[in-house]
């Protein structure tokens, strides 16, 4: 089926092209297994990713198609030795994602929930991130990790989080945050080729959402956002989800007459500082919308560079959307109010243009 | 003795290399040629020696902070190892890691490591490719770490895996006594630290870490085993450091010169001297050719560190990625 983009959330060229309607998490295990046909040294590690095995023939039973069904089918088309179903030891087989990487695989690992990054920290932060620094360019770490993060989904504490902020401090990581199926098959795939250590969030809300992908094969270049929406009057910013609350506030802003612009900023580390200051040169207002926690965060990174590069284009201080610097909570209330809301944005943006 | 002419001069020239570094590298730290901080292996020159012995560049091994006879063992250059400490441009990782980070890609070496227990994993990772790519037969993961790392969960985790993917990987654990300034009577739960493999399916072998040859045999047969494709071995080299934790630490505030005297008496170097001239197996000679042979090394080695430049500032930048699209934060 061709579906033409009326309101391209894509980026120009893609008007009219070959596609469909997929859902994100299809997409994410199509682009997975596209990746494994394409490079015989990709492989996956991750619990659960088999789906257990059964007892009496040790054949795999691939019961959940892993952890949110991301890498269904794959083990009986690629065997336990490239889905390799790893025992509970984030730090272990992470290490052990690195000590491949270092020796001429491409490893990709499912961390299952964003949480379990602290599990296998040291890993990540100390041999990963470093290895290329500290040996003097010897070396590469061509390894790719994923997660999901967010809240809204009843997790409750410690399955929720939206860390990501913690791992774009890392010199050496890179860090992607797709927020639709066409950027996550453009992301993923980008990552698994990048020949540093990327790790790639994914919001649990998006993974039921559907949206255009094109048949063809493409990469998203990492450090590269995007327009959603354009507009005049101001500037919000998204990541991740927060780029799907942001399009929801700028369709209630838009019945009272505002015109807001949607920027996606699709990675997080290394990030598209021209698209930041490109838009707010434009528009003189900005609202960052993240569902991390406000200190220390990606918010803050933006919010100083807009400062910075931007100041002189202001007509009003930038303004920031964002998780409270709380736990999330696990009552249904409680973390709907813990999250960014497209009436939390909405709200901001009155206030910041004097429209009460 | 099953142990070729030539490998017996290997194993002389590498243990002798390694006393001889560490004993110059500390002298050249004390002096203020150093940038930082260094930890002595000297003591400890049978493990890594008798196990890398069985090694090719197509091996990797995993290293720890203590990391420079496995370096060496490995056959990196002592005058690149020595700049590396000196910071200087012409070092191993080009004056970016230092003494506790040394690694030689091309010849197999992972890395030293300075968080206790973080290499494990990695020469488990080496394993693991080499299984994927189904050369286990030439490429086994060898993991150094000490009685300190023993406790380190990670250790655990890597043990577990290595076992339950059956992957050729030889867990060396030199055990000195200490992690630090704590005894490993105190911090480890065990009486015999290889004990801890057969929970996790695989043999524990207990070695006289300061006798080369049995280090040598033990290591065959781990190797072996490994190269066979039956899977991981633990070895725990019973061993000891001559010096301090690192170079500026008096052992004398927590060990006895009895102590001390008793493993200097099972010294490795005096102990493979012994056999070998008993056993006339090579001559005070050749022995003597191969210490003089490594005293112009070690002259040679710190008048390179010496004489080479600094690195250049803008490499502050450099190799942070392999590439990164930021121009804001200045990365090449």
């Amino acid at each position: 089926m061709t579906t033409s983009q009326a309101n391209n959330p894509i980026g120009p060229g893609y008007e009219g092209v070959a596609g469909s309607e997929k859902r994100f998490r299809d997409i994410f295990r199509d682009t997975l297994r596209a990746e494994m046909l394409r490079d015989e040294d990709v492989f996956l590690m991750g619990e659960d990713i088999s789906g257990g095995f059964d007892k009496d023939t040790k054949e795999p039973l691939d019961a959940w198609g892993g952890p949110f069904a991301a890498t269904k089918g794959l083990v009986q088309e690629f065997g336990v030795e490239r889905i390799r179903d790893a025992p509970i030891s984030e730090a272990g087989f992470v290490g052990a994602a690195v000590g491949s990487a270092l020796t001429g695989m491409r490893p990709v690992v499912d961390l299952m929930y964003f949480d379990f990054v602290t599990v296998a920290f040291d890993q990540l932060l100390s041999n990963a991130a470093k290895s290329r620094y500290m040996f003097g360019g010897q070396t590469k770490v061509p390894l790719t990790l994923f997660a999901r993060s967010g809240a809204g989904t009843g997790h409750a504490a410690q399955h929720s989080e939206s860390f990501y902020s913690m791992l774009a401090h890392i010199p050496g990581l890179k860090v992607v945050v797709p927020s639709d199926p066409y950027s996550v098959k453009g992301l993923l795939a980008a990552a698994i080729r990048d020949d540093d250590p990327v790790f790639v969030v994914n919001d649990k809300k998006l993974i039921n959402l559907t949206g255009f992908v094109p048949d063809e094969e493409y990469v998203i270049e990492l450090g590269k956002g995007r327009y959603m929406r354009r507009g005049t009057d101001v500037t919000l910013v998204g990541m991740s989800y927060t780029t799907v609350v942001c399009q929801k506030a700028a369709d209630q802003l838009a019945e009272i007459g505002i015109d807001a612009e949607v920027v996606d900023m699709m990675s997080l580390s290394p990030f598209d500082e021209d698209i930041l200051i490109e838009s707010v040169t434009k528009t003189h207002n900005v609202v960052i919308v993240d569902e991390d926690t406000p200190r220390a965060s990606m918010s803050s990174e933006f919010a100083a560079i807009i400062a910075d590069k931007a100041f002189d284009h202001l007509d009003a201080p930038v303004k920031r959307v964002t998780a409270p610097h709380t736990p999330v909570p696990y009552n249904r209330d409680l973390e709907q109010e813990f999250m960014p809301q497209p009436g939390d944005v909405v709200g901001t943006v009155k206030n910041l243009l004097g429209r009460e | 003795m099953d142990i070729s002419k030539e490998k017996l001069e290997w194993i002389y020239t590498t243990m002798y290399r390694i006393r001889r570094f560490e004993e110059t590298m500390l002298e050249q730290t004390l002096k203020g040629n150093s940038m930082g901080v260094a930890h002595t292996s000297d003591g400890q020159e049978a493990p890594p020696t008798g196990i890398c012995a069985h090694l090719t560049d197509k091996d990797w091994i995993g290293s720890t902070h203590r990391g420079h006879g496995h370096c060496i063992s490995k056959g990196l250059e002592t005058d690149k190892m020595m700049a590396e400490v000196f910071g200087k441009a012409t070092g191993q990782c080009g004056g970016k890691g230092g003494s506790m980070h040394i690694a030689d890609f091309s010849k197999g070496m992972l890395g030293a490591n300075a968080i206790v227990g973080a290499s494990i994993p990695l020469a488990v990772g080496a394993a693991l490719t080499a299984k994927l790519k189904g050369i286990e037969s030439e490429s086994v993961g060898v993991s150094f770490f000490g009685d300190g790392a023993s406790s380190q969960g990670v250790l655990h985790e890597s043990m577990n895996l290595a076992s339950v993917w059956k992957l050729p990987v030889i867990f060396a654990c030199e055990n000195n006594g200490y992690a630090e300034a704590t005894p490993s009577w105190y911090a480890v739960s065990a009486e015999d630290i290889a004990s801890r493999a057969e929970g996790y399916g695989m043999p524990g072998v207990v070695v006289d870490g300061m006798d080369v040859f049995a280090v040598y045999d033990a290591a065959g047969e781990a190797i072996a085993r490994a190269r066979a494709g039956e899977g991981p071995t633990f070895l725990e080299l019973k061993t000891y450091r001559y010096h301090g934790h690192f170079h500026a630490d008096d052992t004398s505030k927590y060990r006895k010169p009895e102590e001390e005297a008793y493993y200097k008496n099972l010294d490795s170097i005096k102990h493979f001297e012994r056999t070998v001239l008993k056993q006339k197996l090579m001559t005070e000679k050749k022995l003597k050719s191969i210490r003089d042979s490594i005293e112009q090394e070690m002259l040679h080695a710190v008048e390179f560190a010496l004489n080479s430049p600094m690195p250049d500032i803008s490499t502050l930048y450099d190799d942070v990625y392999v590439n990164y699209s930021n121009p804001i934060l200045g990365l090449r």
